[in-house]
């Protein structure tokens, strides 16, 4: 089967720059696939050379198995929501949503019609007169993607597009694109900094750092076998934990890592118990509603635990054991 | 140390006292009552526009409704529009219509010449290259009117350099071809329509550049993108998006190139043909002639004429998208 979007080797750099190095990548038709990784990543840069706003310097990009260097922009069936919308201000909703139809020679009682239906689609019906500026940001968030979807494109390109809206919104909002997106089955490409948004809306995750993929695979995978710190550390905020320590518990020399949720907190027994365990101090606790997170200091190494709230804890600087499962321990693919 | 800091905080008071004398009670009031520092910020400038510049402009409306008597060129100060009525004659609305038509072909030219040069210094131009295209810009700004005239004169005469560099490209066929028309011809450029035109869109541009810039570079990039990616080639970009955006540069710009040429006496004084132009007429009668109510008169018309410029702007949309 062709993918949906392929880069061979494909490479942008500015300069000195590489902001895209050398990725290989296939997404699979009509999945939900999710660009994730910390700013100046490359992240950005690879959706905007699926979207043709830059081409690579080097490498081959393909759309549904189509060569796509040296196509514009306007001659891909791929569309964009931006991350700050880029709505047209002199134009109203309706002629905004209708704008890939009227470029294309659509008729305006048959554009605006459609126009009508994708405002309704993204639960906007009747807005179609007001100005972009009249909009709070979830409307007009919503009207950037009615204003894609109104051109029906192949691949649907979304740059950090819940970044600007307040946590509830954002919440709403990631489960009605992915289940539009279930509904529409056409191939959404997410670009986002934000893991927890990336493992809760995507079928896979690419991790992106330096201009390089890190890891692709299932929200799964990635949340719970990174292959490298980098991922470890920026999915989730695992522990990563050097190869000294690793080798004391697994017997191997390699980097590993351990979720936070999986460390448990005792307290330390009268002295000379030793046993199972780490002994560590508590820093500081962190209240975050449904449950606590500890900063822990196990004799130099900072780990952090997360417990459930209401679970009874000692008072910050006192000693405590911490003890975990040993297959909870994730060895990491990264050589020492 | 941070004890000391700690001691610092805790003696400090919560509320600074007042820095007394004139001064600080100037700036308490001040704070207190902001209009009152608008209000004397604003009277110098009022008094001077609204007694020095508008008065003025109201005398001399009302000079337009006076009129001369015929024998003894003294002025008779009594209501009449038969000033006006004076502008109708054949001559005097041929020096109109050749006013407006040549000021509305130099704001064509200007929007025309000013929208790519202004484009690409909104869109392209960073650093050393901005501050070349404002110096380039603002540089011709600095030397004198009467200069510039001058040396354009020099450039379009017979014997100037544009004939010479012409002739060398064998091109002067195509000279001699447009001198031969009628009404835009002449004998060299420097007496023709189109030296006045050249003249006058040279020295108005940068008055068009400067808002046209000012208005793409509100213009987010990110807009001429969205455009592309929803389809639309880069002329259906530039109809759709980015014309619409500068519109109101390109208005603000017109209002200057317009009602400079609508205005100007010197540049069809010193180069073009002896047929006058509005500023000429004005200043011939309010002079030679000591017919100051037909020269107030030929005064409000591009006061009128820029009213209903703006007026038409406005229904068109204009300032929409301010």
């Amino acid at each position: 089967m062709t993918s949906a979007v392929s880069f061979q080797k494909a490479s942008r750099h500015f300069g000195s720059v590489r902001a895209v190095d050398a990725v290989d990548l296939d997404i699979v038709p009509g999945e939900f696939f999710a660009m994730l990784g910390p700013s100046g990543s490359g992240k950005t840069t690879c959706l905007r050379l699926i979207a043709g706003f830059e081409q690579p310097t080097s490498g081959s990009i393909s759309i549904f198995g189509e060569r796509a260097e040296g196509v514009p922009p306007y001659r891909r069936n791929v569309n964009t929501v931006f991350q700050d919308y880029a709505l047209f201000p002199h134009l109203n909703v309706l002629d905004n949503v209708a704008y890939g139809l009227m470029v294309k020679g659509v008729g305006k009682a048959q554009r605006h019609k459609a126009a009508e239906e994708a405002l309704s689609l993204v639960r906007l019906p009747g807005y179609g007169a007001r100005r972009p500026g009249q909009l709070s940001g979830g409307q007009r968030q919503r009207v950037a993607l009615a204003r894609a979807l109104v051109n029906q494109p192949k691949v649907l390109l979304l740059d950090e597009p819940l970044g600007a809206l307040d946590l509830k919104l954002r919440e709403n909002m990631q489960e009605e694109l992915k289940s539009l997106q279930k509904a529409l089955g056409i191939t959404f490409v997410f670009v986002t900094h934000d893991q927890g948004e990336a493992l809760s809306m995507a079928d896979r995750v690419a991790v992106f750092n330096d201009g390089k993929i890190m890891q692709v695979g299932t929200p799964e995978d990635i949340y719970q076998q990174p292959k490298t710190r980098f991922v470890a550390d920026f999915v989730g905020s695992s522990n990563v934990l050097p190869p000294d320590f690793v080798q004391r518990y697994s017997g191997q020399h390699r980097w590993g890592s351990l979720r936070p949720e999986s460390i448990r907190v005792g307290r330390a027994a009268s002295a000379g118990t030793s046993g199972e365990g780490v002994s560590a101090r508590l820093v500081s606790t962190n209240y975050l509603g449904a449950t606590t997170k500890l900063a822990l200091d196990a004799d130099g190494l900072r780990l952090h635990a997360i417990v459930p709230a209401g679970t009874a804890l000692p008072g910050a600087g006192e000693a405590v054991v911490l003890t975990f499962n040993r297959e909870h321990l994730h060895l990491m693919d990264e050589p020492a | 140390m941070s004890l000391d800091a700690a001691m610092m905080r805790a003696t400090a008071p919560a509320i600074l006292p007042g820095s007394g004398g004139l001064r600080g009670a100037l700036s308490d009031l001040f704070w207190r009552k902001p209009k009152v520092l608008l209000l004397l910020m604003l009277l110098p400038p009022v008094l001077w526009l609204g007694i020095v510049y508008i008065g003025s402009l109201f005398a001399l409306l009302a000079q337009s409704f006076f009129s001369i008597d015929e024998f003894s060129g003294l002025i008779n100060r009594e209501f009449t529009l038969k000033t006006y009525g004076d502008l109708f004659q054949a001559a005097n609305l041929d020096i109109i219509l050749r006013t407006v038509t040549m000021a509305a072909l130099v704001t064509l030219a200007s929007a025309v010449i000013a929208f790519p040069i202004a484009y690409y210094a909104a869109r392209y131009a960073r650093g050393r290259w901005k501050a070349l295209f404002y110096l380039g810009i603002m540089l011709p700004l600095w030397s004198s009117y009467l200069v510039k005239i001058y040396a354009w004169k020099l450039i379009l005469a017979k014997e100037g350099i544009l004939t010479w560099l012409l002739a060398k490209l064998h091109l002067l066929w195509v000279l001699d071809a447009w001198l031969s028309l009628p009404i835009v011809g002449g004998n060299s450029l420097s007496v023709s329509f189109t030296g006045t035109f050249i003249v006058f869109v040279y020295v108005w541009l940068p008055f068009m550049i400067l808002p046209v810039q000012a208005a793409l570079e509100r213009v987010p990039g990110n807009l001429v993108e969205a455009s592309s990616d929803l389809g639309a080639s880069p002329g259906q970009t530039f109809r759709n998006v980015l014309f619409p955006l500068a519109l109101p540069g390109i208005v603000a710009g017109s209002i200057f190139t317009f009602s400079l040429t609508l205005g100007d006496y010197i540049i069809p004084q010193i180069i073009g043909t002896s047929r006058l132009f509005i500023g000429q007429a004005v200043y011939s009668q309010q002079g030679t002639a000591g017919n100051i109510p037909l020269a107030a008169a030929f005064t409000v018309v591009p006061v009128v004429i820029m009213g209903f410029y703006l007026w038409g702007a406005k229904r068109m949309g204009a300032f929409d998208a301010l």
